[in-house]
Order: structure tokens, then C-alpha cells, then sequence
């Protein structure tokens, strides 16, 4: 067995600036009371740029959940959500949310109080009743953002309703905000997005080259910006400087894992409190995960000359709001494109539109494409429904299943 | 050549040596509370047994969940891998492998060569797993060995809702509160085994032959159970707890080869 203790990561020089980012973001989220600023609690499939638009800093308590997740605080705060008599079957992020607001725990000391909040139900339904206990709480307003399901394909009268929400929200957040919106700064701000999505996109391609410069365990840590700021020239910037260093890493032959030898797809949000030692597991049999179906969720596409009607159905059409056989499409398209040997899908107790549906994707995919696909079964933030010692068990007996491929 | 095949599980520690593919000794310990001693114990007691010294092997391959800690050199292989290699020895047509342990449960596919095809293991749960077979005997106050043989005498098994290893206790005692027969009561439990197993086996492709490991199949009663759910005959092996170890001894011997 190799050496699990030593270092198998060349240290990607970004991550200092992407801190410095969002430090800088969370500060002035924090601060933002009595500077005239409204904060907007969003959802992670929100439309941000219509925030971005109107000047409101977008928090995000996925963002923060995964952060409490990784410091491991996240399960004291879930805590409290189920003394107030929240159900352990509830999504940990949504506990551990509603019991930071409680506390103001967690790795930043909590999140800022809302002026107003913007819910998506692209992403699953629960946040529908999340964000519903958090207006109460706090007693703000809240706007819900309806996107249809997509069984087959968006229908004409979907994309309309989608649309028109579009201009509702912008009324709201004229409300909110006692300001008119500017269709030429939603433009600015629609471009920048263009951009940034574009550079994102671009980041997550860099691992079709073998070996890969990065793994989507860097890919889930360097995705803070494009989920919270995209639309904002810091995040062009940023991603700009990244994409770059993975190029360099191309040229120069440096690989994300030492001596890859196995490509593999993740499914579902990282395991947030086991993601160094899962990283360290996998680099050291030369297992690469190339790609996810999480981080690409964010690689939305916006049209420039129609932004309302692009943007209705990039928020419509993400991965979580799509049939079983437009996920396996997804799937069997990131496996052709990073040359994938196998899958690896966490079966994530919290999120259950993530979840549902898993064993049927990993035999579909395994009947199409002959790729073995293990199931490891965790939850994103609660690591009481997690056994380290039966997942490293799962993933070890996959990989060599695959070695003698 | 000589190797020796060592799986520390969660109840018990198992060690066999080979001599030129031939079991020339074997030890089953329990594990208690450290599984390195235990690692230990069981590789020292194969090693007497077979009359040979620890310096004569050419190879071991450690398994099980205690692998991790033991204190001699060895490989470490998972023991989905062994427990497949195993069984494929025993039985060469085996191509799917039902593992009943101490705290695990898992169905694997093997393809002709005992390759490991898939697998599915149990959630973090107990039940269906030895020790859940254990707190069941208990709670009946039946010696554990006697458990399968004493199932097979009822007529109608009571039928046990709960999935739960600790839900299920308290409804075994309401069964026997409310009067129901301890015979019923332990057919009732195997068969609430046989359904959880097979539902999660069924996730994998299920194919003609079967085998089943672990020290469950030492239980009748469950393996009764298992076949009627499958409606199939499965192959239980001479000493089923032992096929992890003897896997891991068969690896021993192949990578052993390999780098001579």
C-alpha cells in the first residue's frame, strides 16, 4: 500500500486569491447593515445576476453549509435545528442553517440577518419550506422562483412562465430595494456572468488532458466564486487566473494525482467533512476524479442578445430538475468526454433529488458504456451518517475491481 | 511456495496457510477488543498448526476490517476481492458470492475467473448480520448455535416488521409477551433476514451459482430462509468463515508468483 500520509497534491497557487475573495465577500456581507446594502439570502440554483444587477449581496447558506461542513461544526449546528424539533431526515444544510441563525455558530460566527430572501426550487423542493422557516424567522419577504420539472424537454409555456417570473423578480427587488433596475447594468452584469461561466467551463475541460492537472475535489473548493459572485468583474478575474495555471500545469506535466491511472466521475455534493481524507485515498491508488455532475451545474449558459429567455431556460434545464434519462445522457457524455473508467456516486441521505434515482442511472450507465460504478453511501454535512471504515471499504474493493480491468 | 491469508473481521479472525495451494493450517480467534493481537493470535495458531515457521512464507495478505492494524507485513487486499477469490476456489462455477459476517453483510458478482464483478454491501446497519442474529438469540434466550435448527420446527413464522436491529429486539420481546411461540418467533427472524438480504442483493445482477460465506451460513435456519427468497439452492462451504482467509492466502500465493 502506498504511503497515504505523504503529500499527493501540488498545491494549486490560486486558492490563496480565491480565499482573499471570498473572505472579502463574506466581510462585506457581514458589514453590510447601515452601509444602505441589502443582503438577499439565494439559493444555489438562484438567478444571482439579477441581485448582482440591482446591488445586493447574494449569501448563499449552501455556501455557508459546506463550510461548516468542511470545518465540522456543521453537525452542532444541526443540532440545535433538530432540538427545535426538525426532523434528522431534513436536509442537513437546511438544519444547519436554521441553527446558525439560533446561534450564529460556525466557522464565520454565523451568516448575516437577510433583508430579503430569493428561493429556487431548480435545485429541490425542500428549500421551498426552508426558506419559508427563515422569513418567519427573521420576518422578511420572501420571493419564490418556480422552475418547472423537465420530463422530456421544456415545453413553450414552461420557458414563459420561467420568463415571466423573470420580470416579477425584478419588480421585487425594485421593492426591496427602492431602486429602478438598469437594463444596462443587468447587460454588464449578464456578460461578466458569460464570461465567468466561460472561463468555469473552460477550468473543468482543462481535466480532459491525461493526466489531469486538477481532480473535482479541487474543482468542489474552487467553485465558491462562479455558485456565489458570478456576474462580478473579480470573478472573470479570478477564473481567468486559474484557468491559466491549469494550462501551465499541462505544459509542464504536472498532475493532479500522482501517477493517474484511473479516470473516474463523481456524483453528488461532496462529502464536505471527508473530502481531504477521500482525496487522499484516491490519489494514493493514482485515481483521478476528471469530473462531476455538481460543479458543471454551475456552467449555465446565457445568451447575450436574449438574456431573460437564455436565462429562463439555463435556470429550468439544470441537472437537478431533469429525468432520470437526461441525467444518464449527462453522465454518459462526461464519461466519453474525460475518458472516464468508472463512476463513484454518493448516495447523500440529505439531498434526496440528487439521491433518488442513483441505482438506476449506475445500471443504466454500467449496461451503455461496460464502466463499473461504486456506491458509497454519506450525507454532505452530517457525519453521524457516515462509517469511514465501510465507504473506505466500498471505495478500495471498486478500484481493485478496476485494476485488473 | 507457502503463504498465509489472515481476515481480521469484526467478531472473528481467521488465518490459513497453503503449501503449494494445499491448506496445510488454519485458526479461527475472536477478535475482542484489538484486532492487531488478534492478527496476531490467529496467524501464530495457523502457523502451529501447520507446523512451520512465520520465516518460511513467501507471502501473506491480510483482509477484513482489522487489516489496517496488524503488526507483520503483509498486503493489504479488500475483503470483497477475497471473500469473491475464495468462493470462485471452493466452487469454480460461483458466480455470485452471499457474505454474512459478523457486522456486514454483502451480495458480489464474479465473473468465470472469481473476478470481482460488483458489489453491494449493507447500509450502516447491523441488520441481518451476525450480530444481529446474536441480539436476537438472546432476546429468545437460545444458544446462538441453535438458533437455525430450532426455525426449522415451525409451521408459521411470525412475522417481524422491523428492520432495525434494536426495533426488531423489542418486537421479538412483544412477540413473546404476547404468547407467540420462540420457534415462530426465530423463523420470523430469519425470514425478515432472507428479505432484507435479497432486496439489497438484487441490486447487482443475481446469476447461477451461489455461494454463501461468512459465519451466518453456519445458521440453517437463515440459509433456509435465503434459498426459499432466492428460490434457488445456495453452496455453503465446509467452514464458510473461512473463505476470506483462504482467498487472501490464494492472492498471497498469485502476487507471490508473479514477482518470483
Amino acid at each position: 500500500m502506498s504511503e497515504e500520509g505523504k503529500k499527493h497534491y501540488v498545491k494549486i497557487r490560486a486558492t490563496e486569491n480565491m480565499k482573499k475573495l471570498m473572505t472579502d465577500y463574506y466581510i462585506q456581507a457581514k458589514t453590510a447593515a447601515g452601509t444602505g446594502k441589502k443582503v438577499c439570502w439565494i439559493t444555489s440554483g438562484g438567478p444571482v445576476e439579477f441581485l448582482i444587477a440591482m446591488d445586493v449581496i447574494p449569501v448563499y447558506p449552501e455556501n455557508h453549509g459546506a463550510m461548516c461542513g468542511a470545518s465540522r461544526t456543521s453537525v452542532e449546528l444541526a443540532e440545535v435545528a433538530e432540538e427545535m424539533g426538525f426532523s434528522r431526515d431534513l436536509c442537513s444544510y437546511a438544519r444547519l442553517d436554521i441553527g446558525q441563525a439560533v446561534t450564529a455558530g460556525g466557522p464565520i460566527g454565523g451568516l448575516p440577518r437577510p433583508d430579503f430572501l430569493l428561493c429556487c426550487n431548480n435545485i429541490c423542493g425542500t428549500v421551498l419550506k426552508w426558506y419559508e422557516h427563515v422569513s418567519r424567522y427573521y420576518d422578511v419577504p420572501m420571493f419564490f422562483f418556480d422552475t418547472p420539472f423537465i420530463h422530456k424537454e421544456t415545453r413553450e409555456h414552461a420557458f414563459e412562465y420561467v420568463r415571466n417570473q423573470c420580470v416579477e423578480l425584478i419588480e421585487f427587488l425594485e421593492d426591496q430595494t427602492r431602486r429602478n433596475f438598469s437594463e444596462n447594468k443587468f447587460a454588464e452584469v449578464a456578460v461578466k456572468s458569460v464570461q465567468a461561466v466561460d472561463l468555469w467551463k473552460k477550468v473543468l475541460s482543462t481535466a480532459e488532458h491525461r493526466p489531469s492537472p486538477l481532480t473535482c475535489f479541487d474543482a468542489f473548493i474552487h467553485m465558491a466564486p462562479i455558485v456565489t459572485l458570478r456576474g462580478t468583474q473579480d470573478v472573470v478575474d479570478y477564473y481567468r487566473l486559474l484557468l491559466s495555471e491549469m494550462e501551465e500545469r499541462i505544459e509542464n506535466g504536472i498532475s493532479a494525482v500522482p501517477e493517474e491511472r484511473y479516470r473516474l466521475i463523481w456524483d453528488n455534493i461532496p462529502i464536505w467533512y471527508e473530502m481531504r481524507n477521500l482525496g487522499k485515498l484516491f490519489a494514493s491508488r493514482g485515481a483521478c476524479l476528471v469530473a462531476d455532475t455538481y460543479t458543471s451545474a454551475w456552467a449555465v449558459d446565457i445568451r447575450i442578445d436574449e438574456p431573460l429567455t437564455s436565462m429562463a431556460d439555463a435556470y429550468t434545464s439544470v441537472y437537478l430538475n431533469i429525468s432520470i434519462d437526461l441525467m444518464v445522457d449527462q453522465v454518459l457524455s462526461l464519461i466519453q468526454r474525460f475518458k472516464a473508467d468508472g463512476m463513484v456516486m454518493h448516495s447523500n441521505r440529505s439531498c434526496k433529488p440528487y439521491s433518488l434515482g442513483q441505482y438506476d442511472i449506475a445500471r443504466m450507465v454500467t449496461e451503455k458504456t461496460g464502466k463499473p460504478v461504486v456506491i458509497i453511501e454519506a450525507d454532505m454535512t452530517d457525519s453521524r451518517a457516515y462509517s469511514e471504515a465501510q465507504v473506505r471499504e466500498r471505495i478500495e474493493a471498486f478500484l481493485e475491481s478496476l485494476e485488473r480491468m | 511456495m507457502r503463504v498465509a491469508g489472515v481476515d481480521i473481521g469484526s467478531l472473528t479472525t481467521k488465518a490459513i496457510i497453503l503449501e503449494d495451494g494445499e491448506i496445510v493450517g488454519k485458526s479461527l480467534v475472536m477478535t475482542g477488543h484489538n484486532s492487531r493481537l488478534a492478527g496476531r493470535r490467529a496467524l501464530d495458531l495457523a502457523l502451529k498448526d501447520a507446523g512451520i515457521g512465520e520465516n518460511t512464507l513467501d507471502n501473506i495478505v491480510a483482509t477484513g476490517y482489522g487489516r489496517l492494524s496488524i503488526d507483520f507485513f503483509a498486503e493489504q487486499v479488500t475483503e470483497i476481492t477475497c471473500h469473491a477469490r475464495g468462493a470462485h476456489s471452493i466452487l469454480r462455477d460461483a458466480r455470485t458470492v452471499i457474505d454474512l459476517g459478523g457486522q456486514d453483510s454483502k451480495a458480489i458478482a464474479l465473473d468465470e475467473n472469481g473476478r470481482v464483478l460488483d458489489f453491494v454491501m449493507n447500509d450502516k446497519c447491523a441488520a441481518g448480520t451476525g450480530r444481529f442474529l446474536e441480539v436476537m438469540a438472546q432476546a429468545l434466550e437460545i444458544g446462538l448455535e441453535n438458533l437455525g435448527e430450532v426455525s426449522l420446527q415451525s409451521v408459521d413464522p411470525a412475522p417481524i416488521s422491523s428492520v432495525c436491529t434494536v426495533f426488531a429486539e423489542s418486537e421479538v420481546i412483544s412477540r413473546i409477551a404476547e404468547g407467540v411461540d420462540k420457534v415462530d418467533i426465530a423463523a420470523g427472524i430469519h425470514q425478515a433476514i432472507a428479505s432484507r438480504i435479497y432486496a439489497m442483493a438484487s441490486r447487482i445482477s443475481l446469476r447461477e451459482r451461489f455461494v454463501m460465506t461468512g459465519g451466518v451460513a453456519k445458521n440453517i435456519g437463515v440459509v433456509k430462509a435465503l434459498e426459499k427468497r432466492f428460490r434457488t439452492s445456495f453452496f455453503i462451504p465446509d467452514e464458510p468463515q473461512l473463505v476470506g482467509a483462504l482467498g487472501a492466502a490464494m492472492i498471497a500465493a498469485e502476487r507471490a508468483s508473479v514477482k518470483n
